[in-house]
């Protein structure tokens, strides 16, 4: 089976600025893939180009096996169809409620009735275990962890079977970071997702993670989480072998 | 496509095939609504066939199996129902929740919906009033704070704004100051032409701009540059909780953000109708040349002759007023952005043309109050 995402030899270059220079990078079925790197590393900008929201100086980058960097403007809106994205700040509409934010992709791209709209996203909502009465609510009345959970139920409105999740954690207390990620596992089962994410968060690609892609010297390391924590790069070291990481290691090798 | 269909008798074989995708779930349920259900029937679904199967098609199916049941016909499948339709019933609780559109059931008795409008602005305008006045409270009392000390009153800020609001706009209000005097005086030529009159032309124009026109026109410029921009700089800054971090970290906002930008636009909006003035005459000179046939000389001893130094003052006197009035309903509206993209937008519209607005209405104030003083 090809890779649901590939992308191979990406160079990103601002200016004097070289962000990638052949960075390759796979993702299977069904696998949860997490990125992680330093501030600055270029995370975001790799996500911004798989998405397609803005051109690479060179490379190529394949969603299901379709090369999204040279395409027309009408085919890659076919394409972003078939892809979900949750980003960091959950970038909800702000002068929409939350059920109008998860109506808003499947009324551009889906032929539904009205009432067949709000039960669908209503569904949605109840799935990443919003209480239906958030559904009226705009962004503003919600908390951060309900923006969270908002945001992936958006990305989920066109049941995509590819999924991005921007820092999907990051500004959550532990005990809903844990639930968040719990909830990201049982979707990812139930719904046979692939799902790439962007995290700094250990107890998320533990917890989560197949494989992991660490962004090191503008190219990536990428590999099962137990071949990445032995990979000799000192950043990967320091990441994987620091302080807060050591409680999860041990219980990796225990396992 | 879809869904294959065999009757025998009462007997109903359906066969799911293809792949059950939301972007395909209108064609999916024009599918399902082809089948015909009658009461007593029995059918069977066969799902072997089916290559995939999202949460949106399982819905469509699940919607497909209630309808069946509520006509009265046995469903069954012929092998294990589809997992996602299990993922559904996980999801929804028993019942069927009401839709969120049903929550919001605060309704009003039906009364004239006019009535109702009617009343509802009239209360808002009132609290709107009423908070108008405590946002000029608030600025008099922290302008009147910053004057203890230099330190306070923000000295690079305000020459930030002055910069902003006035240096900028110089090109576009020295163009608006040259048209000025190129309407009033093609407007006045062709009137006062037919009563050998053409002298009055220069008094039309020298009185024109440096009373009313010149800065008239450069505060509704003004109000529309920087009316908009203080509006949508404090509305991005509410937004994004840059005001709730200054007031976190001890510094009134008040006093970093609105009173500054009042400051510089009072002494930018005066110094661009000097320049509005300038121009205006200047152009006023120009077109009497050419349309006149007036030597420059005659246009200085007329325009000498026709003011007095009370015109240009009474002009330039109006301007910090506008300014602060443009001010005002810029960082009002702009402090009062609150939760959405949506409401900075109204807001900033609504500075913008409540700036324009007192503007005009104080210029006409001002006009029946001159012409009490006789000036």
């Amino acid at each position: 089976m090809p890779p649901v995402l590939e992308v191979q030899g990406l160079v990103n270059r601002f200016g004097s600025q070289l962000v990638h220079d052949g960075l390759d990078m796979q993702v299977a079925q069904d696998e949860v893939f997490g990125i992680v790197g330093g501030s600055g590393a270029g995370k975001s900008v790799l996500l911004r180009t798989i998405l397609g929201l803005q051109r690479p100086q060179a490379g190529v980058v394949r969603i299901e096996g379709l090369d999204i960097t040279h395409m027309s403007p009408p085919q890659l809106r076919a394409v972003k169809a078939r892809y979900g994205v949750s980003f960091q700040q959950g970038a909800l509409y702000s002068g929409l409620t939350l059920l109008q934010n998860v109506q808003l992709p499947m009324v551009e791209h889906l032929e539904l009735t009205a009432a067949a709209l709000d039960e669908l996203a209503l569904l949605k909502i109840r799935l990443v275990g919003l209480p239906a009465d958030a559904a009226a609510k705009y962004p503003a009345q919600l908390s951060g962890g309900m923006i969270k959970r908002a945001a992936l139920a958006r990305a989920l409105s066109l049941d995509p079977s590819l999924l991005f999740l921007d820092e999907p954690t990051s500004g959550l207390d532990p005990v809903s970071a844990a639930a968040f990620d719990e909830l990201v596992l049982y979707l990812q089962q139930h719904l046979r997702l692939t799902i790439v994410m962007i995290t700094h968060d250990l107890d998320t690609i533990f917890r989560t993670c197949n494989r992991v892609g660490v962004i090191v010297d503008r190219r990536m390391e990428s590999g099962t989480l137990a071949s990445i924590v032995d990979n000799p790069h000192p950043w990967i070291q320091a990441y994987f072998h620091g302080e807060r990481a050591r409680a999860r290691l041990g219980e990796l090798h225990g396992a | 496509m879809f869904v294959e269909v065999a009757r025998t008798g009462a007997h109903v074989e359906l066969e799911l095939t293809g792949e059950w995708r939301a972007l395909q779930i209108a064609d999916i349920e024009a599918a399902l609504a082809a089948i015909g259900l009658q009461k007593g029937s029995a059918v069977r679904i066969g799902t072997q066939r089916l290559q995939a199967l999202d949460l949106s098609g399982a819905w469509a199916l699940r919607e497909f199996l209630r309808r069946a049941r509520g006509a009265g016909v046995e469903v069954s499948f012929s092998g294990a129902p589809p997992d996602q339709l299990r993922l559904l019933d996980e999801v929804e609780p028993g019942t069927d929740t009401p839709a969120a559109g049903a929550t919001a059931a605060a309704t009003l008795p039906e009364h004239s919906p006019w009535l109702t409008a009617i009343g509802r602005y009239a209360v808002r305008a009132g609290a709107d009033m009423l908070e108008g006045l405590g946002f000029l409270g608030r600025v008099s009392v922290t302008f009147g704070r910053s004057l203890t000390s230099l330190r306070r009153l923000r000295p690079i800020s305000i020459a930030r704004h002055v910069y902003d609001t006035g240096l900028t706009a110089v090109p576009i209000v020295a163009l608006i100051g040259f048209l000025i005097s190129v309407i009033i005086a093609y407007m006045s030529a062709q009137q006062l032409r037919g009563l050998g009159a053409d002298i009055y032309v220069v008094d039309l124009v020298a009185i024109g701009v440096l009373r009313e026109l010149g800065v008239l026109l450069t505060s509704i410029i003004v109000a529309g540059r920087s009316g908009s921009a203080f509006a949508a700089e404090l509305g991005s800054m509410k937004l994004n909780e840059e005001v709730d971090a200054l007031t976190a970290t001890g510094v009134d906002p008040f006093e970093v953000l609105v009173v500054p930008r009042l400051l510089g636009l009072a002494i930018a909006l005066p110094l661009l109708t000097i320049i509005a003035d300038l121009v205006g005459l200047a152009g006023g000179a120009l077109l009497c040349r050419y349309l006149l046939d007036m030597p420059l000389s005659q246009y200085v001893h007329r325009v000498n002759y026709a003011i007095s130094p009370s015109t240009f003052w009474v002009g330039l006197v109006k301007a910090p007023v506008f300014a602060l009035l443009i001010g005002l309903a810029g960082c009002y509206r702009g402090m009062q952005v609150r939760d959405s993209a949506r409401e900075l937008g109204r807001l900033v519209t609504q500075a913008v043309v409540q700036a324009i607005f007192f503007v005009i209405f104080a210029d006409a104030l001002f006009a029946v109050f001159f012409m009490e003083l006789d000036v």
